[in-house]
């Protein structure tokens, strides 16, 4: 391996614990429901639920048949339904359809339905408006986080994005805050709470507040500090091509709540294999986090090792032959076999990889963030639009473009545009509209009297007002000052030295030594610091809303050394990337850190943008 | 001290004791002579109705509520019905049961709080008697009618009357009777002359109980003890019989020689009851009869009341109020003569050396819990008992009702200091001690008509500042329900959870208010509710503007409208004159419609409103989209093609595919469509159809905007060398090394990167040689390579 591990680095808590909750609440409330039933799951609860309790556990239960729900008319001919949802109006609408299409027969059934994790108003609304609400009960299955790693907790929720930052939905807030306050009564008292962005602000309310309602219990902390932050606070980091080995997976596979489906041409067989892609997989625990030109290297010595291993046999006599069989050959197999995985994946994706225009693109990419040869890098765009390459890739370049540089000049914002609506279609005029609120694509203003304009208001009013300005302004226009933010924080390293991938010096070589990522520079910066002194210029810049609270009296320990000081959990509002990640573990590997990821969902550039895609909602 | 057992008085193996709670504060002049009275178990309040000393017709009752110890709470002139019955219920309120089946219900200090009726036959009938019964579903009603038919409410909290059926034979009301609850079921027993019956919801059964003496020829009382376990019939013929209320077990039947009716008739037990008894008393007389067949006799010297109790009989007088109990063991241990019992020695120890808990550290295993609860527990009930006020509870009873119910009691009687003394006496937790006296002095305190809003919200504020859960909002509500709309206001601003304070905003119709409030607890749930209340109180324009000024709440409705309300959503944007989503909506609204007319309709719609909101692009954009639309279903017609809803770029494609290059080069000079998309296009569609001839025709037609490497790359990309050579030529000089290795011509590769004399693409090409690669070749590059280094 090419970081060494602290050998002080503290031990991280059992996160299996918040599995057993949920599947013991689970399996109350199917047993609130006695006897033979239906089960009827939201598609993109399925894998959760799948993590929390099996079909074996379901049926143990009385569940008869599963179904995925389609938002079409049912065939089941059981008398009791049960229907695990999101709290979306859409599936409630569809519920009411099914029982009112019930009642039209003369069909009596009973019904439950559970939300997950936490029933909105508007949906029992719906259901008295269609007159159902004494026909069903409804429950909650306050399933808030799923430990999808030893490090990642995942709250599967991605519409959280666009709900609060494209549509000022604040519905989820709260679910936020409620997980923060489900990991602090397990895992707290908390004694430092650092946070920016609006939605992490509101969030940390929430939770304060059901801290007020509930009971406390004294207990020792196994987590000491929290930082929130908002993904639209960097909006560029999720938007690079991802390079390191998980999160490239994940850009060319998809991994879905901790598993990726790897086709024939990574399996070498006739058919596709679901693989659990965590720390309990040997060889992808080695490489996950590596640059993916260090991987090769990596598989290839392990494939060695594997065979040394298995050479041993050959000096063997009866006995040791014995204890080889029992003891180690099942754990060499495994290996072999994930090993022959890896293998097959990496191959694919380095087919991928290394193609021309793939090559092409990350220097474009690399170049955009530099802020150099920006000319070229829009004729690059310009010619990947024209040649109807990616749809997605193409509006990741633009976004990266508009990002980077403060926005598109008037020009280049309408032509670009404009080719982009002939190559995929004027329906995206609508995704353009959304690209824009949420200042992902944007066109230069001219000056640039706006921002200066909106940071005075906000020093000068209180918290509250500036709140309400900032929304008004940021409809106008949102700036993303990355240029700044790169020269203050050092996120683009000087391109003059050589950038060795095998002994990464910094965090940047998450992607090719190119770019240190904004949100981990931040949490580094202001774990460096305790606090947000000194970086006032760049909160501004972000606008932040950003926040430092030490918890009073069961203070922090006074050497401030203690495990727990040193195991922070990092909430994502908004997604966050494997990249980014990777960036924190290498981050904690070198200050004796250790950090826990919690995030609305895992995101890409990918999942970003087809977010915004008005046929989505 | 030491004649504390001169009023025992031995019962069987038990003994029995009267002694004083109080001496009455109250001054009756006539005495109870012509009171009807109800006292209320647990050492609740006595309430009195006296008879007008006058009788004339104008004169009305007076009703009186005094406490146990006589202190007087109310009295005021009843001028209601004439009333048959009062009792009170479990929470302390008075309960007056009327001729005509009203009941009024009367608080601890004379407030009329409601009234029911026991159903519109009985105004006709009349209630002949009443009476009120305690069970575990709270308190209830009983009443038998003029036309001796039986009604039932089980709790009067959630009023619902049952009437019993008909009792056979019975006229006018019967001997006696008495309420039953058993086995969930509430029942009435009634005796008609010999004849007992149980009347239940659906029938009534006659019932013989066991062993009961056969010179009885009437039942004439009867009496079921506080557990509703024992029941205990007086015959005319003197005879007192004792059994189970199921009437399966007689435990004992005692003579008492009186024939006449007594007046009251109650059972005497305790938990763990040695001797239990019934306590029967006549004009003079008391009567205790034990279920050993023994009685004690006791004269009265004035009129009295019975009360039961869980341990004993309480018996009010004009003067003085007595407790009759059977002696508590423990306290028999401690008094009894020549008791060598622990707890007497103790006591005699207690005299020599007067240490109160002397001896308590001889006992090594004794924990300290108990003896510490216990003096605490004394301690309370002393307080409690204390003549001011009144409430004379035995340890027993207070361990019953709990201490919770104690605290309730004394906040009911608005005694908040004690209550509070007492909560902090006994450690209860603040939320459900101190906080709650606090919460319930404060929903008093804002009743104080007189006393100005402002002065009453510093007073609570200041009071209930530290204490914990406290919820302002109960308060406000209280102060709201009592017409103090601006001090609920006052109030809920001390609220800390913004979420709390929303109901009742909206309740007392500050809906503005209640929406910021709302907005500001980040609940959006909350901000819906509001959302829809207004939605529904207001008409649209204001709502639509009350929204415009919320933009939390402006989304969050907008939401919602996207799934259940489109024509709703249009609106908003109508009222904030927001071209711009207007035009998206109808773009929107064009994808999900099928036919093209209306498409191109709503299309016409959406380019009118990006007009108005000067958004030139989306505008022109969408024109072009419609003219697309018609060229393509044009051309679909004529030709069959389903080129209907692709993009531009598709369609160009589609036609190149498909040879109507005529139509291909008029939609890319109408859509002016830039020369290096379609060159990619046509090169792209050419290739694969593998149309070489064409490809070269095109390829020579002008000078080539996007170069000759793409014309390499396609072929090659084909597999079609021999193509590809054709164009290597005509690449650029920069271009020339990429065209030569696309093709896999080292050696051009290499002749061309060395006359380049560029470092890279030597690199590049050298990278590509392999260990077949010509020597000669490969010394060249290196040297070209050095050389080039050099520069």
């Amino acid at each position: 391996m090419a970081h060494s591990v602290r050998r002080d680095a503290p031990e991280l808590p059992d996160f299996s614990l918040l599995k057993r909750l949920a599947r013991d609440q689970l399996i109350y409330l199917l047993e609130q429901l006695p006897g033979k039933k239906d089960l009827f799951i939201e598609a993109d609860l399925m894998s959760p639920l799948d993590r929390i309790a099996n079909v074996t556990t379901l049926k143990e239960h009385e569940v008869d048949k599963l179904y995925k729900v389609e938002h079409k008319s049912i065939v089941s001919t059981s008398d009791q339904l049960c229907f695990l949802i999101r709290p979306r109006i859409q599936t409630v609408k569809w519920i009411c359809d099914v029982v009112n299409a019930d009642k039209a027969v003369g069909k009596f059934r009973r019904y439950k339905v559970i939300f997950c994790p936490q029933k909105f108003y508007a949906c029992e609304t719906l259901l008295e408006e269609q007159g159902i609400i004494g026909d069903v009960t409804t429950d909650e299955w306050s399933f808030y986080l799923l430990p999808l790693d030893d490090d990642i907790i995942s709250l599967e929720l991605p519409e959280f994005f666009r709900d609060n930052f494209l549509e000022g939905d604040q519905r989820w807030v709260r679910t936020a805050g409620s997980a923060l306050h489900l990991l602090h009564s397990l895992y707290g008292p908390f004694s430092k709470v650092y946070g920016i962005g609006r939605c992490s602000k509101m969030a940390y309310e929430s939770w304060r507040e059901q801290v007020k309602e509930g009971e406390q219990r004294v207990r020792q902390a196994d987590i000491g500090n929290v930082f929130l932050i908002d993904r639209d606070v960097d909006l560029v980091t999720p938007l690079c091509s991802q390079v390191v080995y998980e999160g490239l997976v994940d850009d060319i596979f998809r991994i879905k709540c901790g598993c990726v489906e790897f086709g024939p041409d990574v399996t070498s067989s006739d058919k596709s294999m679901k693989v659990m892609l965590n720390s309990q997989d040997k060889v992808f625990n080695e490489i996950r986090n590596e640059h993916f030109s260090q991987v090769f290297g990596f598989l290839s010595q392990k494939a060695r090792n594997l065979q040394t291993a298995y050479d041993k046999r050959s000096g063997m006599d009866i006995k040791q032959m014995k204890t080889f069989v029992s003891e180690e050959l099942k754990g060499l197999k495994k290996e072999h076999r994930l090993l022959s995985l890896h293998i097959g994946a990496s191959e694919s994706m380095m087919k991928k990889k290394t193609k021309q225009d793939f090559q092409e693109m990350l220097k474009t990419e690399h170049s955009l963030l530099e802020g150099f040869e920006i000319r070229e890098c829009i004729s690059f765009i310009e010619e990947h639009i024209n040649r109807q390459a990616s749809m997605v890739e193409s509006m990741r370049l633009l976004c990266l473009l508009s990002l980077t540089e403060n926005g598109l000049l008037p020009k280049d914002y309408r032509s670009l545009k404009a080719q982009y609506l002939q190559s995929y279609g004027v329906d995206h005029l609508l995704t353009f509209s959304n690209l824009k609120q949420l200042g992902l694509l944007v066109e230069q203003q001219p000056g640039e009297t706006l921002t200066v304009m909106e940071s005075r208001v906000g020093k000068l009013v209180n918290d509250k007002t500036a709140g309400k300005l900032t929304d008004a302004f940021s409809s106008l226009a949102k700036k993303s000052n990355f240029r700044a933010l790169s020269r203050r924080l050092n996120l683009v390293p000087k391109s003059d030295e050589e950038y060795d991938l095998r002994v990464p010096r910094d965090m940047a070589y998450i992607f090719s030594g190119a770019y240190i990522p904004l949100s981990c520079k931040l949490i580094e910066q202001v774990l460096e610091r305790d606090g947000w002194t000194g970086l006032e210029e760049v909160t501004r810049m972000i606008n932040g809303h950003e926040f430092a609270v030490t918890a009073g009296s069961n203070g922090s320990d006074p050497r401030g050394r203690s495990d727990a000081q040193r195991i922070i959990l990092v909430m994502f509002l908004g997604g966050c990337t494997y990249s980014e990640i990777s960036a924190l573990r290498f981050l904690g590997k070198e200050k004796g850190y250790k950090f826990v990821v919690v995030t609305t969902a895992i995101t890409n550039s990918a999942r970003v943008l087809e977010s915004m895609l008005d046929n989505h909602a | 001290m030491a004649f504390i057992t001169a009023n025992w008085n031995p019962l069987g193996d038990a003994f029995y004791r009267k002694i004083e709670l109080y001496d009455m504060g109250w001054s009756l002049r006539d005495g109870l002579k012509d009171c009807m009275v109800a006292a209320a178990p647990y050492g609740g309040p006595i309430a009195l109705l006296r008879q007008s000393q006058r009788p004339s017709p104008s004169a009305r009752p007076q009703l009186e509520i005094y406490s146990s110890s006589g202190v007087s709470m109310a009295s005021f002139p009843w001028k209601s019905g004439p009333v048959r019955q009062l009792g009170w219920t479990v929470c302390d309120d008075l309960l007056a049961i009327q001729e005509d089946g009203t009941v009024l219900i009367y608080d601890l200090f004379g407030t009329f709080k409601r009234h029911f009726s026991m159903g519109n036959e009985v105004v006709q009938n009349q209630v002949l008697e009443a009476k009120v019964f305690h069970s575990p579903y709270g308190t209830g009603v009983a009443i038998v009618t003029g036309a001796s038919r039986f009604t039932l409410a089980m709790n009067i909290d959630d009023l619902k009357l049952r009437r019993l059926p008909e009792v056979p034979g019975l006229q006018g009301a019967p001997s006696c009777w008495a309420v039953l609850t058993q086995d969930r079921q509430t029942k009435v027993l009634l005796a008609n002359g010999a004849d007992l019956y149980i009347l239940d919801n659906t029938s009534c059964t006659p019932v013989t109980p066991p062993g009961l003496s056969p010179q009885a020829c009437s039942i004439i009382n009867m009496a079921v003890s506080f557990s509703y376990k024992y029941l205990a019939l007086f015959t005319d013929s003197g005879h007192l019989w004792m059994g189970s209320t199921n009437l399966k077990d007689k435990l004992s039947e005692v003579e008492t020689k009186v024939r006449s009716a007594p007046k009251q008739m109650v059972w005497s037990r305790r938990p763990k009851s040695q001797q239990p008894s019934v306590v029967l008393m006549w004009d003079r007389l008391l009567l205790v009869a034990g279920v050993c067949k023994e009685t004690i006799q006791y004269t009265l010297d004035e009129e009295c009341v019975c009360v039961a109790e869980l341990d004993g009989v309480r018996i009010v007088g004009a003067s003085r109020h007595e407790m009759l109990q059977e002696v508590p063991s423990a306290c028999e241990d401690i008094f009894k003569i020549a008791s060598m019992a622990p707890g007497a020695l103790l006591l005699e120890a207690h005299k020599e050396y007067e240490a109160a808990s002397f001896g308590k550290c001889f006992l090594s295993n004794f924990p300290p819990e108990p003896f510490v609860s216990m003096c605490r527990d004394l301690r309370v009930l002393n307080s409690v008992r204390d003549y001011s006020v009144g409430i004379p509870l035995t340890h027993t009873q207070y361990k019953q009702m709990t201490v919770q119910v104690l605290i309730d009691r004394l906040v009911y009687r608005k005694l908040y200091p004690l209550a509070i003394e007492i909560c902090r006496y006994l450690k209860t937790p603040e939320y459900q001690g101190v906080s709650r006296v606090l919460k319930h002095w404060a929903c008093c305190k804002v009743q104080q008509k007189e006393e100005p809003d402002e002065s009453i919200a510093r007073a609570v504020s200041v009071k209930l500042g530290e204490a914990a859960g406290i919820s302002y909002s109960e308060i406000a509500a209280r102060a709201y329900e009592c017409g103090r709309t601006e001090l609920a206001i006052k109030l809920l601003e001390f609220e800390p959870r913004s979420g709390e304070q929303v109901p009742l905003l909206l309740k007392m119709k500050r809906s503005q208010l209640g929406l910021s409030k709302a907005i500001e607890s980040g609940d959006t749930d909350l901000v819906y509710t509001v959302v829809t209340y207004l939605k529904n109180e207001m008409n649209r324009g204001d709502f639509f503007m009350t929204l415009r000024n919320q933009p939390v709440a402006l989304s969050l409705y907008r939401q919602f409208c996207k799934h259940q309300e489109q024509e709703t959503l249009k609106d908003l944007f109508n009222q904030d004159d927001d071209h711009h989503e207007l035009g998206n909506f109808y773009v929107r609204a064009s994808y999900k419609e099928s036919k093209l007319e209306a498409r191109l309709s709503l299309l016409q719609s959406a380019v009118d409103e990006y007009n108005k909101a000067k958004n030139e692009f989306a505008a022109k954009a969408t024109e072009e989209e419609m003219k697309l639309l018609r060229f393509q279903r044009r051309l679909d017609e004529e030709k069959g093609e389903a080129l209907l809803g692709l993009s531009l770029h598709d369609t160009l494609h589609a036609l190149l595919s498909a040879n109507y290059h005529k139509q291909a080069e008029q939609l890319y000079r109408d859509f002016r469509v830039p020369d290096k998309r379609y060159w990619w296009l046509k090169l792209t569609a050419l290739a694969e159809k593998e149309d070489w001839d064409e490809l070269e025709k095109f390829a020579k037609s002008k000078k080539s905007p996007i170069g000759y490497l793409p014309f390499v790359e396609v072929c090659v990309k084909r597999h079609n060398k021999y193509e590809a050579k054709k164009y290597v030529s005509k690449v650029t000089p920069e271009q020339k090394v990429k065209a030569h290795l696309a093709i896999g011509d080292l050696e051009g590769a290499a002749e061309a990167a060395i006359e380049r004399r560029s470092e890279g693409e030597i690199s590049t090409v050298l990278a590509r040689c392999s260990p077949t690669t010509d020597r000669a070749l490969l010394e060249r590059l290196n040297r070209a390579r050095s050389t080039a280094a050099k520069k």
